[in-house]
């Protein structure tokens, strides 16, 4: 049997119709503020929703659906997502050129936040809102959203959250996949609203509080302003900090407050790793820039943002780190490359997985010195199947094939070596910001197109966790099965 | 409904398979993540990993407000401890899999005395269904519907059949009996089939007759019964301690065939009224010695699937008598149902069958009002509705309705009679309705139409 293609065709057609409902919200923007964008969007709501109308009438006729199928569906939903979303900036001549509005639009939807725009605040209102709503469907999953709203057949749906969602091993909350895909998003919705209240009540216009609100939730960091957040108070500042910091956090953790499961999230290993990984490197990078900054308060707070900012993988940032001391740029280079909680909207290699990985070390060396030694590894209270272990040790290698296949590339570039690594980076952890060229006040416009084109991919091979883009362009996915 | 099944060996997963289709909010319980995992990716329910006797485990399964916890892994003591701690953490029912026949005899003090809503005896349900099938040996499957007023067989048209080659309508022997055949299955292919519908040899009919008229509807069908008097089992497990048990209790010769020399001593104290032989029942000689060609009765009970099926095919060869054959694993029963092995039964599938319909059941309280289901195989189901005084359908004709494709309104049962509908007839409020259909999924009874 070869690859269930009309089924996989038929989701594409729904992830259209989702794209097309998404594209309301710069329309109505576009309207209220009567801005002469507005029939670009609705040419381009339109079009999707009648492609994607269209393909969803085909119906599936078998109803098999695997694994390859999930991975497959993923990987295409991404491009086309990111094909489909960067017409509108090409058609109001925003960003006159395809690749660039693609990459624009690829680092919206992977939640990257890298742009190519040199002057962010010459967009429309409509297009800004269009780049966070990108941000926002991004950060949760847009095949989430489809298993929230339609019927899908059978069971085997898991096979498309599990390619979706970060992270080494990913469960559902109840019995039914539709209940899943339908609290994460009631989830993520309430904190998203919360936030936007919280930065309404910091006297930030509605417009605004509504972009950094969706552009924080999905861990992007697409800002306004050429300056991101340095422009706002402090309390401003301070709130988005912390929600930059709860969207790295695993929902699941959420879902088992909202169970009255309080235990459950204070026994988490990977949230109490993820919160003194992030006293530290705050409280040293604080003491690192103490001098240059002037004040402590100021040190702190600064650092803090930008140690969430980096961490939770959003990318907004206070100050241009790119001139700090060189121990808190390597530290923030770090973090770029751990990222946050697995089951989280953020990206980069997930707190889990770097556990694990210590843990395999830890009893690696002790078998070294008791060869006989049997050593079972625990996480969250939990025996790790040998299939997680596999995975990670699988996903640590990919994750540095694909770093250095990507540096090699860049490398053909006219930039120097810290200006690749950092880009390679932070595109593969979906972070934004890196350093020198493409440092928190610079941007990737430089970059030539085929470079470009290697950081799309590397945008969205690390929003995908690797594997669906690899398997994408593995013979095995399409030849009979 | 919120249900829980421990363990996710045959009967557990054949269970979730079966109710997780009818949209039951699943959760299964294993100690093994492999097969656990090998479920949960194939089926949209929820696993969770750990010891089906640990409260812990169970508290995360969700036991305080499930509404029905079925415990099905190996061990009959774990089985029991894990109902009792059920029940005592707040679901109201819990079902057992007993198999130990120890155990099975004390099931009445567990009922009473710990709240367990049921206990299943695989080898025992098995047992009764083989007994059921003996006792009417030309049908494949006997179902008994409003507390047994009405019965569904289903049995294959013979060759030289009357029946061969004339439409439902025409088949005047049928009609003036009273006997409606309300399913037909030819090949892999079900079908509700209407008064044009064409019956040819080897189709496999069902049909619905009161009970005592049974043996006359084989007659007209051109079927000599004779009732069985003797049979032989071959492979002495638990089933055939059971069956063995039920047939002698009717008056027909049991003679078993055991392969190890402790089991058969065993066997012949448990059952003085049978012959027990000990030897190898894939020897040809020996099972000629024991009169093979004359008996009436051959049921293949053996640990091996493989075996049964071959020990049905040789004996088929060779004598006319009733073939039973018993398949554990083996799930190709598109090839199964086109060999000439008779009846099979399938353990695993009675078992998930009582329990889904113990849950039909339920729900019934709960307001939907099915009151038996049956499943006829290739997805077909026989339900049958209690007719509500508020029912929608009350007092209108049949040939008014509007009713689902693929759906037939089989029989009705009014103050203990039952008859076959015709257009004309309406229902009343107290009736008992039965519905076969390919639709599955019907909860009530407004459910029939469009």
């Amino acid at each position: 049997m070869s690859l269930n293609l009309r089924m996989v065709v038929h989701l594409l057609g729904w992830v259209l119709c989702i794209e097309s409902l998404f594209l309301c919200f710069p329309l109505v923007a576009s309207v209220i503020f009567w801005e002469p964008v507005i029939w670009v969007y609705v040419v381009v709501a339109l079009g999707c929703l009648v492609v994607g109308f269209a393909l969803t009438r085909c119906k599936p006729k078998r109803t098999d659906f695997y694994a390859p199928e999930g991975f497959v569906t993923v990987a295409l939903s991404w491009i086309l997502l990111g094909m489909t979303g960067s017409i509108p900036f090409v058609l109001t001549g925003e960003i006159p050129f395809y690749i660039d509005a693609l990459f624009e639009t690829v680092s919206g939807f992977t939640t990257t936040g890298a742009t190519i725009l040199t002057d962010v605040e010459t967009l429309s209102k409509a297009s800004l809102l269009w780049r966070s709503t990108t941000h926002w469907v991004g950060g949760m999953g847009v095949l989430v959203f489809v298993l929230a709203i339609i019927p899908l057949v059978g069971g085997h749906s898991i096979y498309l959250l599990r390619a979706e969602s970060p992270g080494p091993s990913v469960s559902k909350f109840g019995p039914h996949m539709k209940d899943t895909a339908i609290t994460l998003y009631k989830i993520y919705m309430a904190m998203t609203l919360i936030q936007m209240v919280l930065l309404l009540l910091g006297r930030v216009s509605l417009f605004d509080a509504l972009n950094i609100a969706m552009s924080t939730a999905g861990t992007g960091g697409f800002g306004l302003y050429n300056t991101s957040i340095a422009g706002y108070s402090v309390y401003v500042q301070v709130v988005v900090a912390i929600f930059m910091l709860l969207f790295g956090v695993n929902f699941n953790l959420y879902y088992a407050l909202l169970c009255r499961r309080a235990k459950d999230v204070f026994k988490s290993e990977e949230l109490r790793v993820y919160l003194a990984l992030a006293a530290f490197a705050t409280i040293t990078i604080a003491i690192n820039i103490v001098r240059q900054v002037g004040s402590v308060s100021e040190a702190l707070n600064q650092a803090f943002f930008q140690v969430t900012s980096i961490m939770s993988t959003t990318g907004f940032s206070t100050a241009d780190f790119n001139l700090w001391p060189d121990y808190s740029r390597t530290l923030l280079v770090i973090l770029t490359i751990i990222g946050a909680c697995a089951g989280s909207t953020a990206g980069g290699m997930k707190i889990s997985r770097v556990i694990l990985l210590v843990k395999h070390v830890r009893r690696e060396l002790r078998f070294l010195n008791h060869p006989r030694s049997v050593e079972v590894i625990h996480f969250e209270g939990k025996r790790v199947q040998h299939e997680v272990s596999r995975s990670v040790n699988a996903f640590l290698i990919v994750y540095l094939m694909i770093f250095v296949c990507s540096m090699v590339l860049l490398s053909a570039d006219h930039f120097d070596f810290v200006t690749n690594f950092t880009a390679t980076a932070t595109t593969l952890g979906n972070v934004g910001p890196g350093l020198n060229v493409v440092g928190p006040l610079g941007n990737f416009s430089g970059f030539q197109p085929f470079s470009k084109l290697v950081l799309i991919f590397d945008m969205l091979a690390g929003r995908l966790e690797l594997f669906p883009m690899l398997l994408l362009f593995t013979p095995s996915t399409w030849r009979n099965r | 409904m919120k249900i829980i099944i421990v363990g996710c060996g045959k009967i557990g997963s054949t269970l979730a398979g079966e109710l997780s289709h009818s949209g039951h909010d699943l959760t299964i319980v294993d100690l093994n993540a492999d097969r656990l995992s090998q479920l949960t990716n194939s089926l949209d329910i929820y696993g969770v990993q750990g010891s089906a006797a640990s409260y812990q485990t169970l508290l995360e399964a969700g036991v305080r407000d499930a509404d029905l916890l079925v415990s099905t892994v190996d061990a009959d003591e774990i089985n029991l401890l894990c109902c009792l701690i059920a029940r005592q953490a707040g679901t109201p029912h819990v079902i057992a899999r007993v198999r130990t026949p120890l155990y099975v005899d004390d099931i009445r003090f567990y009922r009473e005395q710990m709240g367990l809503s049921m206990a299943i005896s695989p080898e025992l349900v098995t047992a009764q269904e083989i007994s059921r099938l003996i006792r009417f040996p030309s049908a494949i499957k006997v179902e008994a519907f409003n507390k047994g007023r009405v019965e569904l067989v289903e049995l294959k048209i013979p060759e030289r059949s009357g029946l061969n080659g004339k439409s439902v309508s025409n088949a005047d022997k049928l009609q003036k009996s009273g006997v409606l055949v309300c399913m037909v299955r030819r090949g892999q292919e079900v079908m509700i089939p209407d008064g044009r519908f064409v019956l040819q040899s080897g189709d496999r009919i069902a049909v619905i007759v009161p009970p005592g008229k049974s043996r006359e509807l084989l007659r007209l069908m051109g079927v000599e019964e004779e009732p069985i008097k003797s049979v032989i089992l071959a492979g002495g497990g638990k089933i055939s301690y059971y069956l063995g048990r039920i047939l002698l209790r009717e008056g027909i010769d049991v003679k078993i065939i055991e392969r190890k020399p402790e089991r058969a001593t065993e066997l012949s104290e448990l059952l003085p009224g049978a012959t027990i032989i000990l030897g190898d029942c894939t020897d040809k000689e020996l099972l000629t010695e024991e009169g093979v060609e004359d008996i009436q009765g051959f049921v293949s009970l053996t640990d091996l699937d493989e075996e049964n099926v071959m020990l049905s095919l040789y004996v088929g060869t060779r004598s006319k008598a009733k073939l039973i054959t018993k398949i554990n694993h083996v799930s190709f029963d598109e090839v199964i149902d086109n060999l000439p092995i008779g009846s099979v039964v399938y353990p695993k599938e009675v078992v998930a069958g009582m329990i889904a319909q113990y849950v039909r059941t339920m729900q019934n309280s709960m307001g939907s009002s099915v009151e038996t289901l049956h499943r006829l195989g290739g997805g077909a189901e026989a339900l049958e509705f209690y007719v509500r005084a508020n029912s929608p359908l009350i007092g209108k004709p049949l040939q008014d309705l509007q009713l689902k494709q693929n759906l037939l309104v089989c029989s009705i049962i009014r103050q203990g009679k039952n008859f076959v509908p015709r257009g004309k007839d309406a229902l009343q409020a107290g009736d008992s309705v039965i519905i076969v259909t390919t639709q599955t999924g019907l909860n009530d009874l407004s459910d029939i139409l469009k």
